[in-house]
């Protein structure tokens, strides 16, 4: 049997290196996906804490999740299509024209 | 055997995750991402969420994965055109960080308890859609609006001229 620790630790360890993904690349392709995989560990910590403690509001949100990372995916990448149009660049350090 | 499985999915995840962010080309990264939310799905099944771990595969693997697909080989960035990566002190420092995270997170989830019983089977269909359509029918009727207006952002912000 494994205990619920586990899941949540593997959920963590999922978040921290999407994380490190968002914080150290800078290429905004790379960025989207980390943010995927960071919500992706959430969800896995959603689905264990469901499942382990017999709620189906763990089920429940983590679709809520899947629906927003979808969403998500979607608009960004649609900027991501209107910036590179602009700029020519997927560059996260050239995108700074609202820099002050 | 439920721990092998586990331990070998999960290390699955980790390992398709840490390639996702390193590798340089993005192509590579998106491939690599698939791998991880399969090895996800299959976490999922081994709580008995099977109708998630289908979710998981058809929505983040099937949709939003061939999107990523799509909008790289659509711009084609070529490859000297890819961005220089930040300073070796800024990665050090971004996994550190991390770590930091991640330590505290597991100090955390000692300290969580949680009963160790067998899964419940909170993720298969018959009770999701329980769930969905009494206690959570609100936000799943607000969730229909959050993707008319993704759509509609999405076709807005992609479109030459409005």
């Amino acid at each position: 049997m494994i205990a619920p620790s586990a899941y949540l630790l593997l959920s963590a360890i999922l978040f921290g290196i999407g994380a490190v993904g968002v914080v150290t690349r800078k290429n905004v392709l790379i960025i989207l996906m980390s943010v995927e995989l960071m919500l992706n560990g959430v969800n896995v910590a959603f689905v264990a804490a469901g499942s382990y403690l017999g709620d189906a509001a763990g089920g429940v949100f983590a679709f809520m999740v899947m629906t927003v990372a979808a969403a998500e995916a979607a608009v960004g990448l649609a900027l991501l299509i209107a910036l590179y149009r602009l700029k020519e660049t997927v560059d996260i350090t050239e995108l700074k024209v609202l820099k002050w | 055997m439920e721990t092998v499985l586990f331990i070998l999915f999960g290390a699955i995840a980790v390992c398709g995750a840490i390639m996702v962010v390193t590798r340089k080309h993005p192509m590579a990264s998106a491939l690599y991402l698939i791998l991880t939310l399969f090895a996800v799905a299959a976490l999922f099944v081994l709580r008995q969420a099977h109708f998630l771990a289908a979710v998981q595969v058809i929505v983040y693997a099937g949709a939003v994965v061939v999107l990523f697909v799509f909008v790289i080989m659509l711009i084609n960035v070529p490859e000297s055109r890819l961005p220089v990566e930040r300073a070796t002190t800024t990665r050090v420092l971004g996994v550190l960080a991390a770590g930091v995270f991640i330590l505290e997170s597991a100090v955390l989830a000692r300290r969580f308890w949680m009963p160790k019983g067998p899964a419940a089977e909170v993720g298969t269909v018959e009770t999701m859609g329980r769930a969905l359509f009494t206690d959570y029918l609100l936000a799943f009727e607000i969730t229909s609006v959050l993707l008319l207006a993704a759509v509609i952002g999405a076709i807005a912000l992609a479109k030459r001229k409005i």
